[in-house]
């Protein structure tokens, strides 16, 4: 075994205080009828060739290339003080600060998480933390039920496919879940329709405890918030905003449009993509609302001396503590992410933010441009922030032709929004302040290359794969 | 009592001063904004803290080293396997076609990390005995929710609707109960027997018609394997239920038992348990969860798919309308995964099966230096954890379990799960793990049996423990009646200056 310590002689020791001469003895209480068949595994694999393995299949992924794609995971620059300052062991080997005292801190490190997103969303309480944006979108649901015991919610279209499909998961016993449609045409197209909210909203026999709204949308497009909280408030229902941190820093925060709660993926603040996770869930809300929030609360408190420290607080809510009455079943959380998220507002600051989110909406004013010159105009005539709907004619085909030129031309719509046929033949693109121009040139000639019918370059054949890489650098030269 | 000074270290607000910090981001066009409605922007930049790099490269790593962990001392933290964190799995997740990977990445071109993901679960499968696994749940709350839903699908496609019962016995952890009620069940306790395993007669009387479910973990958090889990399985059949088993504990059985194989129709992993993969200070983790036959077709999506071509795809939203669904966003949390698949091959099948084997030998050996000192509610051979219990202790000293965990921390350890399983009076749940060497678990033992002699001697000075800790014991009841869980908004010389 790679990891473990014993020598023949310390087993033997072992076995000797316990009277043992086999350690199969002590898995005799193991009915003989219910034994295991013999584990058929490989061999185990020394850590030169396991590297060796991992460096091959990490090789297969095809990272290089230039890449358009968000849809609800995006691109950062992330400060190498980040990831630094995760691997420093005694954060990642330490469990959940049961122990407050020799867990100080993880414990102001939460405190400042709590802290640090209370500002970005303007809201008082904030949970430490949720697996992802989808789920804590799916505990802000269940909360808005429990608070006014009604057992109905709303969904917008404009929220993520992935977070709807999470929700109907979450949903399938007796609460029910409807989705309000997108506006099909006219300039608010792909936005929320207020007329479909209200009349959903109006049925005094199925009353509502929620409304889940996007800022910015799936679409990338802005949604008028304050009047769908508006609309919500009237009757007698919370409403939940679904955000995206980094667009915080120049949209206005979820406590000043009327926002109860707000649910949103912490992954720009600093996370790598990594396929999917492990990402961080954020969950906050007002006040009013702290008994009914699910996870972790930690607050500042005193020691026995009156010295300021920090504790995990409120545990009636928690499972290990309330058991079937609990908020949640949540227990291990994403305490990692939301430590990297911390450092990464900190290391990036506010007006760093702001940069971040601005640069983005730069290069996606140059990416519409340079799409819409080639043959791919924006679908929907609405305002965005950095993320867009562009329509090609056949575009599944045509995304797949711009992968073989080094080209990730963000996502397939249909591959997401089958049913929905004004988002045909779209694709959903965005920029953030790591796409370069150049690669915002690429994008626009490999796609007039593609719509044109010209067959790729070499350079573009081989983009996106380490071949490919040093091809083009010689080419440059 | 009142908070007095700044405590241990300063809050990252309060050392943040207006104008620090920058050089990170290249500065936007002036205009970059302007095509934003006034409506939807913000009119007050969040009060984040301005700092340069340095200050918050201390800051973090003056913190850090107010941190207990694995890779600083001993942590026999029960039910939560703290074993080491191998470094090589670390490295792996961070490689650039690993972790710079988008989740929505065409599958022609995410073809080693689906490669990797389809042998993990083919590897899960075999250690579990299960006929397949999903790799979606973000943790393993995650996968018992998931594993229930999937029970639920199931009675409701055979029609059945009366079964609104799920059965866990009272040594459960809180997680199965709370599943329970999120996926709309009422949870139904049974007593432990007498020697501390499921009571087959109390089980029997509570199965029937209405039950969904029985969620077992096997071995159970009191460290003992469920001799009687063969006949409490056909129970549960037989009463045209469905056996979910919570794998928290797999790290005593690897190679030993395969909860498919015995009957399990669905079990859930922890990964940051049995495979390594690091706690994180509270996550994050992952929770595969194994399904037999009967379970199959309900599975999340989207599952793993083999082409006959020997490609990799993932199945597409809809492509299999029995699927219970989505649990979450993406395919799951792959970069934990990268490192659990690192771990099952370091390890092989032989491998594996010593982890276990040297889990259940450390935990036994300790077992037997503290008896004779703790109370052993349970003494026959445990697997990777055992309960001991200080209720002799306290009655003759009124010295607490609480107390003796605190004094633990002036040893240098980590305290073991204190008060739980809840069955047991002042109980202690020790899990030493594969990886603690024989001089750690005597240094530890010795330090226990130590500290119950100071119970007897000098009673306050373990009940006012730790003395050596950063801090003393908190004041958790103002915490909890007045919380203060959020710094108030900077003011004066702290507040960010304007753009």
């Amino acid at each position: 075994m790679p990891y473990g310590p014993h020598t023949a002689a310390d087993r033997a020791r072992m076995l000797g205080a316990l009277g043992l001469t086999s350690v199969d003895q002590l898995f005799e209480d193991i009915p003989e009828a219910l034994r295991a068949s013999p584990l058929d595994l490989p061999d185990p694999e020394p850590e030169l060739e396991l590297a060796a393995r991992l460096s091959d299949l990490a090789g297969r992924n095809r990272t290089g290339l230039a890449s358009f794609l968000g849809a609800g995971v995006y691109r950062h620059w992330s400060p190498p003080a980040v990831d630094q300052i995760l691997l420093r062991s005694e954060w990642y080997t330490a469990y959940t600060p049961y122990q407050p005292e020799i867990s100080q801190g993880t414990l102001q490190s939460i405190y400042e998480y709590e802290s640090l997103i209370a500002e970005l969303v303007d809201l008082d309480v904030v949970s430490a933390s949720h697996y992802d944006g989808a789920a804590a979108t799916a505990e802000a649901a269940l909360m808005t039920c429990r608070a006014t015991r009604r057992d109905r919610v709303l969904v917008s279209r404009g929220v993520h496919p992935h977070y709807r499909e999470t929700l109907r998961t979450y949903f399938g016993g007796d609460l029910e879940l409807d989705e309000v449609p997108l506006v099909v045409d006219g300039d608010a197209a792909g936005t929320t329709d207020l007329v479909a909210l209200d009349r959903l909203l109006a049925d005094p026999n199925r009353p509502v405890a929620g409304v889940i709204a996007a800022q910015p949308d799936f679409l990338g497009l802005l949604e008028p918030m304050p009047a769908i909280g508006e609309l919500a408030h009237a009757a007698g229902a919370l409403f939940v905003a679904v955000v995206e941190p980094v667009s915080l820093a120049v949209l206005a925060p979820p406590g000043t449009y009327g926002a109860d709660i707000a649910a949103g993926e912490g992954q720009p603040l600093g996370i790598a993509p990594q396929y999917g996770g492990p990402y961080l869930g954020i969950l906050a809300s007002r006040d009013a609302l702290v008994r009914q929030i699910p996870g972790r609360l930690v607050g500042m408190t005193a020691d026995l001396d009156g010295r300021r420290a920090f504790v995990m607080t409120m545990r009636a809510r928690e499972q290990d503590i309330r058991r079937d009455k609990a908020a949640s079943n949540i227990c291990t959380n994403q305490a990692l992410l939301a430590l990297a998220a911390s450092i990464y507002l900190a290391t990036i600051g506010p007006h760093g933010l702001r940069d971040v989110a601005a640069l983005g909406a730069a290069r996606a004013t140059e990416l519409e441009a340079a799409l819409a010159a080639n043959g791919a105009p924006r679908i929907h005539p609405g305002p965005y922030l950095n993320e867009f709907a562009v329509r090609v004619p056949n575009a599944r085909s045509v995304h797949r032709r711009l992968v073989d030129r080094g080209v990730l031309a963000g996502l397939v719509l249909a591959d997401v929004e089958p049913d929905d046929p004004t988002l045909e033949d779209g694709l959903l693109v965005c920029a953030t302040e790591v796409t370069t121009p150049a690669e915002i040139v690429r994008f626009a000639e490999a796609l007039s290359g593609v719509l044109g019918g010209r067959p790729p370059t070499a350079v573009e054949a081989g983009a996106g794969t380490e071949r490919g890489r040093r091809a083009a650098a010689g080419a440059v030269r | 009592m009142g908070v007095t000074g700044t405590g241990l270290q300063q809050t990252i607000f309060e050392l943040g001063r207006a104008g620090r910090g920058g050089g990170k981001i290249p500065h936007p066009p002036r205009d970059a904004l302007d095509r934003i409605p006034a409506a939807a922007r913000r009119e007050t930049p969040p009060g984040l803290p301005e700092l340069n790099e340095p200050e918050v490269v201390r800051h973090y790593v003056n913190l850090s080293q107010l941190n207990y962990a694995v890779d600083t001392g001993f942590y026999p933290l029960g039910s939560c396997t703290m074993k080491f964190n191998p470094k090589l799995n670390e490295w792996a997740a961070r490689l650039p076609g690993f972790a710079d990977l988008h989740p929505l990445t065409p599958d022609a071109a995410a073809q080693g990390t689906l490669q990797l993901l389809f042998e993990l679960e083919e590897a899960l499968a075999e250690i579990s005995g299960m006929r397949a696994v999903t790799l979606q749940p973000a943790a393993g709350a995650q996968g018992e929710l998931t594993g229930i839903l999937m029970i639920r699908a199931y009675h409701r496609a055979r029609g059945d609707s009366e079964r609104k019962e799920v059965l866990v016995p009272d040594s459960s952890h809180g997680t199965n109960p709370a599943t329970a009620s999120m996926a709309g069940y009422r949870t139904v306790t049974v007593p432990s027997a007498p020697d501390g395993g499921v009571d087959l007669d109390a089980f029997r009387a509570a199965l029937g018609p209405r039950t969904a479910a029985v969620m077992i973990t096997n071995p159970s958090t009191l460290g003992l394997f469920e001799s009687r889990i063969g006949a409490l399985l056909d129970a549960v059949h037989d009463a045209g239920a469905l056996a979910y088993m919570d794998g928290a504990n797999l790290n005593a059985i690897l190679g030993r038992f395969k909860p498919g194989e015995a009957g399990f129709d669905v079990m859930h992993f922890n990964v940051h348990k049995t495979f390594s993969t690091p706690h994180g200070g509270g996550g994050p983790g992952a929770g595969p969860v194994g399904v037999g036959e009967t379970l199959l077709p309900f599975l999340p999506e989207p599952r793993v798919l083999r082409e006959d071509d020997g490609g990799y795809r993932l199945e597409r939203t809809g492509e299999r309308p029995s699927s219970i669904g989505r649990l979450r966003s993406f395919v799951g949390n792959t970069g934990v995964l990268v490192r659990a698949y690192a771990y099952i091959r370091a390890h092989g099948a032989s491998g594996l099966r010593e982890v276990s084997d040297d889990a259940v030998l450390a935990a036994n050996y300790l077992k037997s230096r503290l008896a004779g000192t703790y109370d052993i509610p349970h003494d026959r051979a445990c697997k990777h954890e055992f309960v001991a219990s200080a209720a002799t202790i306290k009655k003759a000293t009124g010295v607490r379990t609480l107390d003796i965990a605190k004094r633990l921390i002036d040893y240098g350890y980590h305290p073991p799960t204190i008060y739980f399983p809840l069955i047991v009076e002042e109980g202690m749940l020790i899990e030493p793990t594969e990886t603690e060497s024989v001089e750690t678990l005597d240094a530890f033992a010795d330090a226990l049996i130590a500290i119950a002699g100071e119970a007897a001697a000098t009673p306050d000075l373990v009940k006012e423990a730790p003395h050596d800790a950063p801090v003393r014991r908190l004041d958790e009841a103002t915490a909890a009646r007045q919380p203060n869980l959020r710094w108030r908004p900077m003011t004066g010389a702290h507040a960010p200056c304007p753009d």
